[in-house]
C-alpha cells in the first residue's frame, strides 16, 4: 500500500525463449538467494515463532513459469535450506509468472485475486499453502519505501505525519 | 469518521497489516477476530493474538477509527469458556462493539459487560424486524448485520421498523444460503463455519492440475473443474457445478461477488447505518484496494446523491479482485423472493 503508492508492477510475460534458456542453468543459486533472504527475515523476528512451527520438515517448490526457474527449499530446525531433492515431491507448489510473484511480494495484489484470475496455482497441501499465505500477510515489513522517501519529503517541506496518515 | 447520512464503512482485517491497510485507505471502522474458533474466519495463520490486537486497536484509535470484534461462531458444548473469554477480551480492549451470533453469548455479554455495545452478527440470521427488536429488548443490541438474502425494499422495511442500526454487506464473496445455518461444508467435511469457524477447511481441499484444466475436490468430492480460461472461485460446495437431471451447472449459485456501488445512494437514502466489506481471509492488498474504492464512492455520495455516478474505474478495480466472473447486486435486486 504505502509502498505501492510509489510504483506499480504491471502484469507482464518474459519472452518465450527465457524459460528454455534458464531451465538449462543450475537452479540452486535462486534457492540459495531466496532461502538466505527468508532466513534473514526470520532473524529480524518479523514472523512469530508459533506461526513457523507448522512449516517444520516441509518441502516447497516455487515455479516461475516464464523464467523457467524452479526454486526448491525445505524448512527444518528453524531455518530454510535450499533443497536439491526432486521437486516432484514438494509438499507445496506455487506456480506463477514472474510478474505475479513480484506483485505478491510487493503486496500489490492479493493471492486470492491472482488465484481467481488463474495467474497463481497452488498444488499439494492446501492447508500448508494457507498457512504460508496468512503468515506472509501478517508480517509487518519495516516500511523501507517510506524511510527512503523521508529525506526527499522533508527536503520539499512536507509535513510527514499528515502526508502519511489521513 | 462517519458522516451524517453517509453509512459507516466497515472493513475486514485478518491481520495487523490488513487493519492498517483498511485504516490508511479510509475505513471508518475495522472488524477482526481472535485467533481461535470463536470467529467465523478461523483459518490457519489468520486473525489476531492479544499482542497484535492491542497494536491494532491502538493504531485505529489513534486515527479516530472504530474497532469491532467478531465473536460470531456458536459455542461448542463443554467449551463455552473460550467464547466467554473472547467476549471478556473484547471488553478489556474496550472495543467499540462486539459482533455476536449466539443467544447465550448475547445474554452473557449483556449481563457481564453492560457497557459493551453489541452487534448482532450476520451469523445470527435475523431477517425480520420482530427478531431484531426482540434482540434489542432482551440484550440491548445496537446494530444488526443483515443476511445477504433480503431485497432493498425488505431492508428499508426493517430500517423503518426498528430502533436498531442496520448494517448491510456492500462488497465481497457471497455466502447466501441460510447464513448461520449452512450445512453444506459439514456434509462434505464434518466441519462448518458455525462449529469450527471455517467453511471448507483447507486441509480438505485439493487442487489438481492436468493439461488445460484444474479440478477442485473437497474431501474427495469433485466440486468444480475449470478450463484455463475460466475464472476460479472458492472451493465451497455452494459454488460447485453439479450434475442435476443430466445437466451440469452451478446448481446452488454461481461464483460471483456482491457489489452494491450501483445502489449505494439508495442504501444511504433508506437509512442504512453501515456498509460492510467481506474478506477477513484476504490479504492487505485486497483490503487496501476495496477500501479505497468504497471510500471514494461514499465520499462521492456525500458530495450529493443526485450527482452520484459509479466511476468505471471503481467497477474495474472491484471486478479484478472478485471471486468468479461477474459481480451481482445479489438479493437486493432479485425479482423473486
Ligand atoms: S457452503 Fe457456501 S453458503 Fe454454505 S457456509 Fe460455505 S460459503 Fe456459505
Amino acid at each position: 500500500m504505502r509502498g505501492t503508492d510509489f510504483f506499480s508492477i504491471p502484469g507482464f510475460s518474459l519472452p518465450d525463449f527465457v524459460p528454455a534458456l534458464a531451465s538449462r542453468l543450475p537452479q540452486w543459486p535462486y534457492a540459495v538467494a531466496l532461502t538466505a533472504a527468508m532466513n534473514a527475515a526470520l532473524r529480524i523476528g518479523v514472523v512469530p515463532k508459533e506461526d513457523i512451527e507448522a512449516l517444520e520438515g516441509k518441502t516447497f517448490l516455487i515455479d516461475i513459469l516464464d523464467a523457467g526457474a524452479r526454486v526448491c527449499f525445505t524448512f527444518g530446525n528453524g531455518i530454510f535450506h535450499p533443497s536439491f531433492a526432486s521437486p516432484e515431491r514438494a509438499d507445496l507448489v506455487f506456480r506463477a509468472r514472474l510478474s505475479a510473484f513480484l506483485q505478491l511480494a510487493a503486496r500489490q495484489e492479493d493471492p486470492d485475486t491472482l488465484f481467481f484470475k488463474r495467474e497463481l496455482s497452488i498444488e499439494g497441501d492446501t492447508e500448508l499453502g494457507l498457512i504460508v499465505k496468512n503468515t506472509l500477510d501478517a508480517i509487518e515489513w519495516p516500511d523501507l519505501t517510506a524511510l527512503a522517501a523521508r529525506p526527499i519529503l522533508k527536503f520539499h517541506g512536507f509535513n510527514l505525519e499528515t502526508a502519511v496518515d489521513h | 469518521m462517519k458522516r451524517l447520512g453517509i453509512p459507516e464503512l466497515v472493513c475486514p482485517a485478518g491481520g495487523l497489516p490488513a487493519l492498517k491497510a483498511a485504516v490508511d485507505n479510509g475505513a471508518d471502522a475495522v472488524y477482526f477476530g481472535c485467533r481461535n474458533d470463536t470467529n467465523a474466519r478461523n483459518f490457519a495463520g489468520l486473525n489476531f493474538t492479544p499482542k497484535t490486537m492491542a497494536d491494532g486497536v491502538e493504531y485505529a484509535r489513534a486515527r479516530g477509527r472504530r474497532v469491532l470484534m467478531a465473536v460470531n461462531t456458536f459455542p461448542r458444548p463443554g467449551r463455552e469458556e473460550l467464547w466467554r473469554d473472547a467476549v471478556d477480551a473484547a471488553a478489556d480492549f474496550a472495543v467499540d462493539a462486539v459482533l455476536l451470533a449466539d443467544i447465550g453469548l448475547l445474554d452473557y455479554a449483556s449481563r457481564r459487560h453492560p457497557k459493551l455495545a453489541l452487534h448482532l452478527s450476520v451469523q445470527g440470521s435475523a431477517t425480520n424486524y420482530e427478531a431484531i427488536n426482540l434482540m434489542h429488548r432482551e440484550f440491548g443490541i445496537r446494530r444488526v448485520v443483515l443476511p445477504r438474502v433480503l431485497t432493498l425494499d425488505q431492508v428499508a422495511h426493517i430500517v423503518r421498523n426498528t430502533p436498531v442500526e442496520v448494517e448491510v454487506f456492500g462488497f465481497g464473496s457471497l455466502c447466501v444460503m441460510n447464513e448461520g445455518r449452512c450445512w453444506l461444508s459439514s456434509y462434505a467435511t464434518g466441519e462448518s463455519p458455525n462449529t469450527l469457524g471455517a467453511c471448507s477447511p483447507a486441509r480438505f481441499v485439493k487442487w489438481e492440475n492436468s493439461s488445460g484444466q484444474t479440478s477442485t475436490r473437497l474431501n474427495g468430492i469433485l466440486i468444480d473443474r475449470w478450463t484455463d480460461d475460466e475464472r476460479a472461485g472458492y472451493p465451497t460446495l455452494c459454488k460447485g457445478r453439479f450434475e442435476v437431471e443430466g445437466e451440469t451447472y452451478y446448481a446452488f449459485e454461481e461464483p460471483t461477488s456482491l457489489n452494491v456501488l450501483e445502489i449505494l445512494a439508495d442504501i444511504a437514502k433508506i437509512g442504512v447505518s453501515a456498509v460492510k466489506v467481506e474478506g477477513r481471509q484476504r490479504s492487505p492488498a485486497y483490503v487496501a484496494q476495496v477500501t479505497r474504492v468504497m471510500r471514494a464512492a461514499l465520499d462521492a455520495l456525500e458530495r450529493g446523491a443526485d450527482a452520484y455516478r459509479v466511476d468505471p474505474a471503481w467497477t474495474a478495480e472491484l471486478a479484478k479482485v472478485s471471486e468468479g466472473s461477474h459481480a451481482t447486486l445479489g438479493a437486493y435486486d432479485r425479482p423473486w423472493r
